[in-house]
């Protein structure tokens, strides 16, 4: 311990080091952001010992709630503690409100564009989207096409990654539509920063998450097929052994729900569906799902699916049982598409897009496959319907081996890439051994839309590359978290 | 409750207490071995025999010295009953069902797993002996008596108290069966330990205390017996345990045919004098009561457990 408090040292934010990147808390001028004061103030003003004891309380607060993720290697299933870092990033509330409506427009024109694509394909027929590359879509179901989801809301949750440039403009990264993890470790990032300084909640005016569940629990209740004071709703889990298992018992835990496996549900000869309890059959009204589109019923799409329930696409087809997100809903999700939101969004509510997209060319268009493959080592390149970080390219951290394998992959299946400039990520203050250092950033918040209203999470998961340099925030890649605040300014 | 949740239940608590039963065992041994003159001591081996585990031991070990056997009832990793593999599987299970679980429960659950687990040298060692067993005993306490206060009393804390109550009646049986066995009662000069030997047992089912306010002070092996089978007040007798099994199954669905299973069990073991049941007999009656035990487990799973999928 005494060795800990020797190497660990006041923090001095004048030695803090932006290094050219826009930082979170600190401005080119080496000064912190109003948004910011109070907690810099705050962490300046402890001490060593303070600092060393905080982070110590924090691993141990982690340990005993077994906040984990999982991580496969080599066949081996591994529990990791979460990583966390003890210096919350910072908002400003002006600032997130506008965020707010820019998610909220874009959820709503992604919501209008799946239930176009599988209806009437207005936005096909309008020469708006190419028809090739719904062709080519690995996400677009067939077995979706004509469906009518309550509300025609198919994508209710969407996690969607935020990240700031050089300039500090947030800009939309990607859209997860299929089935979004991380909210969990938002609440949990929050209640390990209240266990480790509950003084700090008392002298800045911090914006509270914990809403969260209940309005989750709320949107997911009004999709029941049956108006009824208590709808049943599930979690559908594939089991202890995936990655986001914390997050499925966290999410049913908070909100009184059954946490159900594959097993533990069945479709009856009158399409619906129904849980074994101890007592019997228990109708099930809602199911939020955690399981991959292609591992939910076995009768229509993977037939050895073990984690599925067989029948389940009948049973929700015709109405008997509401999908969160919706079978299909993740056609909106894949890279490529997310190139086109900017013009669904003016497709679809005639406006102009609130949060910028990260430029991106599509290798689909052969002028722009060209350039790609020209700059391949200026570019950030992206496999269309990959997530957690896996088949990405950094360009300019590649060796000239590793793009000739990406180029030769690109020209195999150009629709299925796309690449965009390398973005200054911002950074945020994160220890490093003894002091803090910038480490590069992500945000994100989660959508929530039942086609009444649309709620936005207060901020959101924030996640930082815990290596220096590095770009990835993904925790299966070795990236950490923070809590995140949205400080009011103007409260008092 | 979902059948998956209640047998999940079931096992987490049924290790718990497993574990906590054979931490009070190493530690009443312990203390009994300081007691007893080295020619007399049964040493290690008698607890290597509560648990059913001589086979798997034998096949690894050569003796039963203090350091292997207790490492092999502590953490031994080939053995299904070590305290680290109990916690283990019920860490394991309550992760499983951790939206049911209080979070309170689960967190001691995963710091119980941890303290086994990081500390296990302590446990091995003399001195840490004792405070190691002791903090498993009073986490298992803590954890039962968290879920009994913070659990809705449904149907899912019926299989919690099943899952504890049977695994207690079957250890109880177990530790009687090889404890009586193993008593030194033949020859004159051992007479003192005779004594010591059954304030032991009482020990280990924490029933002296009780034995003594139920029974009086004279430690005698019929008195014994007959309070750790048949007492209606100790929480640890195999009537009581039986008892507290059809009351519990009771106010659930479906539970005619395995009330008729403890009903039968319950008579068979009433009317049994066990106070004049000498070494074999015992032996026989016990082994009888064990498979009335399986019996009663069996019957639970097949009514309410989640079957494989036809």
């Amino acid at each position: 311990m005494m060795d800990k408090v020797k190497e660990c040292m006041k923090i001095d934010w004048k030695a803090y080091q932006t290094k050219g990147f826009f930082d979170e808390l600190i401005d080119a001028q080496g000064n912190v952001r109003s948004h910011g004061t109070q907690l810099a103030q705050f962490f300046a003003n402890l001490s060593a010992e303070e600092l060393v004891k905080a982070r110590a309380v924090a691993d141990l607060a982690i340990k005993e709630m077994g906040i984990t993720f999982t991580v496969y290697n080599e066949g081996n299933m591994i529990d990791r503690a979460w990583p966390f870092d003890i210096i919350p990033r910072t908002i400003g509330k002006k600032e997130w409100q506008s965020v707010e409506v820019g998610l909220k427009q874009r959820v709503e024109a992604l919501n209008l564009f799946i239930d176009d694509l599988y209806h009437d394909q207005k936005i096909i027929k309008d020469g708006i989207f190419p028809k090739g590359l719904l062709e080519k879509s690995v996400n677009f179901r067939q077995q979706c096409v004509g469906i009518n989801p309550p509300n025609k809301i198919w994508a209710h949750i969407c996690g969607s990654d935020l990240v700031r440039d050089g300039s500090g403009t947030m800009y939309v990264l990607e859209d997860n539509l299929r089935v979004p993890s991380g909210v969990s470790y938002m609440l949990e990032n929050r209640s390990v920063m209240k266990r480790v300084f509950p003084e700090l909640f008392e002298q800045v005016s911090i914006l509270p998450v914990d809403d969260y569940p209940s309005q989750l629990f709320d949107m997911l209740a009004a999709m029941s097929p049956r108006p009824q004071d208590k709808p049943e709703v599930v979690v559908l889990t594939p089991g202890v052994f995936n990655s986001a298992y914390f997050e499925h018992c966290y999410l049913a835990q908070e909100m009184g729900c059954e946490l159900v496996e594959g097993r533990d549900l069945v479709v009856e000869k009158d399409d619906c569906v129904y849980m074994r309890t101890i007592t019997g059959l228990q109708r099930v009204d809602v199911i939020y799902r955690r399981i991959d589109d292609l591992f939910l019923d076995p009768e229509v799409f993977l037939p050895d699916s073990q984690l599925g329930v067989p029948g389940l696409m009948r049973a929700w087809s015709k109405g008997n049982v509401a999908l969160v997100n919706a079978p299909g809903a993740g056609v909106a999700d894949d890279k490529v598409v997310y190139a086109y939101v900017p013009e669904m969004i003016k497709y679809y509510l005639g406006e102009e897009a609130k949060l910028a997209n990260v430029p991106t060319f599509k290798c689909l268009d052969p002028k722009e496959c060209d350039h790609v493959i020209k700059n391949i080592d200026k570019l950030v390149v992206k496999p269309a319907n990959e997530s957690g970080g896996y088949g990405l390219l950094i360009g300019p951290k590649s060796t000239k081996k590793e793009q000739e394998a990406c180029i030769a992959q690109i020209k195999a299946d150009p629709r299925n890439w796309v690449a965009q400039p390398t973005l200054d990520l911002s950074t945020v203050p994160t220890f490093d051994g003894n002091k803090p250092d910038g480490r590069h950033t992500d945000l994100r918040p989660f959508i929530l839309s039942s086609g009444k209203d649309t709620q936005v999470t207060t901020g959101g998961l924030t996640r930082v590359a815990m290596v220096k340099g590095s770009l990835v925030v993904n925790s299966s890649q070795g990236g950490g978290s923070k809590d995140t605040w949205i400080v009011d300014e103007e409260a008092k | 409750m979902l059948s998956r949740v209640g047998e999940t239940l079931y096992w987490v608590s049924r290790y718990i207490e497993r574990a906590e039963n054979v931490a009070r065992l190493i530690n009443v041994n312990n203390l009994l071995m300081m007691d007893l003159p080295k020619g007399v001591c049964t040493g290690w081996e008698p607890l290597i025999d509560i648990i059913g585990v001589r086979k798997a031991y034998s096949e690894n070990h050569t003796d039963f010295s203090e350091q292997k056997a207790l490492r092999y009832l502590l953490v031994g990793s080939d053995n299904s009953s070590s305290i680290l593999n109990s916690i283990t599987s019920a860490r394991e299970s309550a992760r499983t069902i951790r939206d049911v679980i209080p979070r309170d429960v689960w967190e001691e659950i995963n710091s119980l797993y941890y303290y086994v687990k990081d500390n296990q040298k302590e446990g091995i060692t003399k001195r840490g002996r004792f405070e190691y067993l002791k903090k498993i005993i009073d986490s298992a306490h803590q954890i039962f008596g968290a879920l009994d206060a913070t659990i809705n009393h449904d149907q899912g804390y019926v299989f919690i108290r099943f899952g504890s109550i049977i695994e207690r009646a079957d250890m109880t049986s177990r530790i009687l069966d090889i404890r009586s066995a193993t008593l030194i009662t033949n020859e004159e000069e051992v007479k003192p330990f005779d004594n010591i030997q059954w304030i032991s047992l009482l020990r280990s089912l924490s029933a002296y205390q009780m034995y003594r306010q139920e029974m009086g002070v004279r430690v005698q092996r019929a008195d014994v017996i007959e309070f750790v089978m048949h007492s209606k007040v100790f929480p640890r007798s195999i009537l009581f345990c039986m008892n507290e099994l059809k009351a519990l199954v009771l106010p659930l669905p479906n539970s005619t045919e395995i009330i008729k299973s403890i009903d039968d069990a319950i008579v068979e073991l009433e009317n049994k004098d066990v106070r004049v049941l000498k070494n074999g007999l015992l032996h026989d009656f016990i082994d009888e009561i064990q498979i009335d035990l399986a019996g009663i487990h069996n019957g639970l799973a097949e009514t309410y457990f989640l079957k494989q999928a036809e």
